[in-house]
């Protein structure tokens, strides 16, 4: 069963608008990623990154073709299913998107309790050991605006991580950061999922992290126009 | 205090940590909340105060059963009631006592200011119909042209009421007639009059000569001890032949005038549509206030949506966001509202009280409408596609 790979999506197609407005965005993606794998998803603006990225993350519906997302079909899921599914996955956002008026440890916790019936104490232990992880151990009373660009997205990194997710999906995480905090998010994204044995899927157009990545896959226009790396 | 929510909601109370995080919106919530509050209490309070002043009357008196004209919604409205009734009434086994009672209203003219006095003339023989502790002087009502005044009416000078006693009485004019104030107890203002006055039937009937001893305006009864009220009421109403006549106990007497009060006269009426306002208001501001946070709140309510956070957490955060703003806006509301209605009672004599009842209601209708507001504002979250995030 551990072979199978965390996402397998075959003769995906996605299409937005209704009536004569629909256009197809997603063409017949086939695509798979294995358990544990590091892949970086390229390609030029309005390529269809994030379209995949959301169908994959089950924040959208799929349409047509299969998408197979840690052995369960997601299409033809519903709602409940999806948002269920999506406890088992770590999302890391372009923008942090941390919780303002919480603490960095605050924020980390809410990321323990979306499985629910996890005790207070040990969320919050759990949340300071990501947050250790992380190397923001002595910061984790801060409050988000309290806190640098590359220290905020190492506390989204620590949410995301910190339930231990099946699979982990980052959309641009580095595109607000500067070169060298950068670089420290995506080593930890990579060294953290290594260690977890956590699969991640990382959407970016920024150069400087490709040499990180096991594949890298470049879409154009809705299609997947290039794999490289070992599949 | 966030520990505490910690420990009883089981998960960070964010609603909480949400609200207190801006200082001054919080403020402002809780100033909407607060606002809304004295807007019901007054409301309340304002027709809470004229119940009270319609019974108000009542509790000068102590009888079991009223008989009044039909046409008498009020105690000072309607016919007169012939005596002879009375004494009709007087033949039934379980009626121990009966008087007439004579009620109408004496302009005190004070030069530029006067005081309309609701007078009642009662038989100071029968001193079992006035209550235990209303006053103890009523035998001084039977020298004639003697009154005993309500020492709170509205616009009556309290050291001027307090210097009135049997060896030092304070006479005055009114309806073109001598009248001595030997004595005072305390009646209060209401909406019929600025306070109240009692005499002997005879000095009333020198006041208004077109008025006979033989019809006053209502007949109180009172019964032997352990009699059925209900039960000596339908007797009478077979052993009196005149059937437009209203029989009734007289606490029966009582609500059926403050119904009368509130659902067919003007004020009543105007009051029951200020509280139906105050409340529609008030629950306006309590849907601002909530909605408005909500939407304020919307990314990081669809980045928790994207974790796999449910409805059910939204729903939870918004109730302890409704119990929160309840609890911490009733405070003010209720001291500022006590506040407001001590001051109108102080200028117009009303009996305008904040009441247990008053403030268990408003607080529970601040919680309940805020998380109903609440809840309908998290609807908005549908609207919150965690997709967009991307």
């Amino acid at each position: 069963m551990s072979d199978d790979p965390a996402v397998d999506v075959r003769g995906l197609n996605h299409w937005f608008g209704t009536g004569d407005a629909r256009k197809q965005a997603m063409f017949d993606i086939d695509l798979r990623l294995p358990r544990g794998s590091f892949t970086v998803l390229m390609g030029p603006s309005g390529s269809g990154k994030t379209t995949l990225l959301t169908l994959i993350g089950c924040l959208r519906s799929v349409q047509e073709g299969s998408a197979r997302l840690l052995n369960q079909e997601l299409h033809g899921a519903g709602a409940e299913e999806l948002s269920h599914l999506r406890q088992r996955l770590g999302f890391i956002f372009q923008a942090h998107n941390l919780h303002e008026s919480l603490t960095a440890q605050q924020n980390v916790v809410m990321g323990v309790q979306v499985s629910g019936g996890i005790p207070d104490d040990v969320a919050q232990q759990a949340a300071a050991h990501a947050l250790g992880l992380v190397g923001l151990s002595d910061r984790i009373n801060y409050l988000p605006a309290n806190l640098s660009g590359g220290q905020k997205q190492r506390v989204a990194v620590a949410r995301a991580l910190v339930g231990n997710p099946a699979l982990v999906l980052a959309d641009e995480p580095t595109a607000a950061l500067d070169k060298d905090s950068a670089a420290d998010v995506v080593d930890l994204l990579k060294r953290m999922g290594a260690a977890r044995g956590t699969t991640t899927l990382l959407v970016t157009h920024d150069n400087r992290i490709l040499d990180r990545a096991d594949r890298i896959l470049t879409l154009e226009d809705g299609r997947i126009v290039s794999v490289s790396g070992q599949c | 205090m966030t520990r505490l929510l910690q420990r009883l909601f089981g998960r960070l109370p964010i609603g909480w940590l949400q609200l207190t995080h801006k200082r001054g919106r919080f403020a402002a919530a809780l100033a909407g909340v607060a606002f809304a509050n004295v807007l019901v209490f007054v409301q309340l309070g304002l027709m809470n105060s004229m119940g009270a002043a319609t019974l108000k009357p009542y509790e000068f008196f102590q009888a079991d059963i009223m008989i009044s004209a039909g046409d008498a919604n009020a105690l000072s409205e309607g016919g007169n009631v012939a005596r002879q009734w009375m004494l009709q009434a007087l033949a039934d086994p379980d009626v121990a006592d009966g008087m007439g009672l004579f009620v109408s209203n004496v302009l005190w003219d004070r030069g530029g200011t006067s005081i309309s006095f609701t007078s009642f003339g009662i038989d100071p023989a029968h001193a079992g119909f006035v209550a235990p502790g209303l006053t103890d002087d009523q035998d001084l009502l039977q020298v004639p042209g003697a009154v005993i005044l309500d020492r709170l009416a509205r616009g009556l000078p309290p050291e001027e009421a307090a210097a009135i006693r049997p060896q030092t009485p304070l006479r005055f004019e009114a309806q073109g007639r001598t009248l001595t104030a030997m004595a005072t107890f305390a009646g209060g203002g209401g909406f019929g009059g600025d306070g109240f006055m009692l005499m002997s039937d005879q000095t009333f009937l020198s006041l208004f000569p077109a008025r006979t001893s033989a019809a006053p305006d209502h007949i109180l009864l009172r019964l032997r001890p352990g009699s059925d009220v209900a039960a000596t009421v339908t007797r009478l109403r077979g052993l009196i032949s005149d059937q437009s006549l209203r029989i009734r106990s007289f606490a029966d007497a009582a609500q059926e005038d403050l119904r009368y009060q509130q659902t067919q006269r003007p004020t009543g009426v105007i009051f029951g549509f200020g509280v139906l306002i105050g409340v529609l208001v008030g629950i306006v501001i309590v849907y601002q206030v909530l909605s408005a946070d909500v939407a304020d709140h919307l990314r990081e309510y669809a980045t928790f949506k994207a974790m796999g956070y449910g409805s059910r957490f939204f729903l939870g955060i918004v109730l302890e966001e409704a119990l929160v703003l309840g609890l911490f806006g009733f405070v003010p509301g209720v001291l500022i509202g006590t506040g407001i209605l001590m001051l109108m009672g102080a200028v117009t004599t009303l009996p305008l009280t904040m009441t247990p009842g008053m403030a268990v209601t408003v607080f529970l209708g601040t919680v309940v409408f805020s998380a109903l507001s609440g809840a309908i504002a998290t609807r908005r979250l549908a609207a919150a596609d965690p997709a967009d995030l991307f």
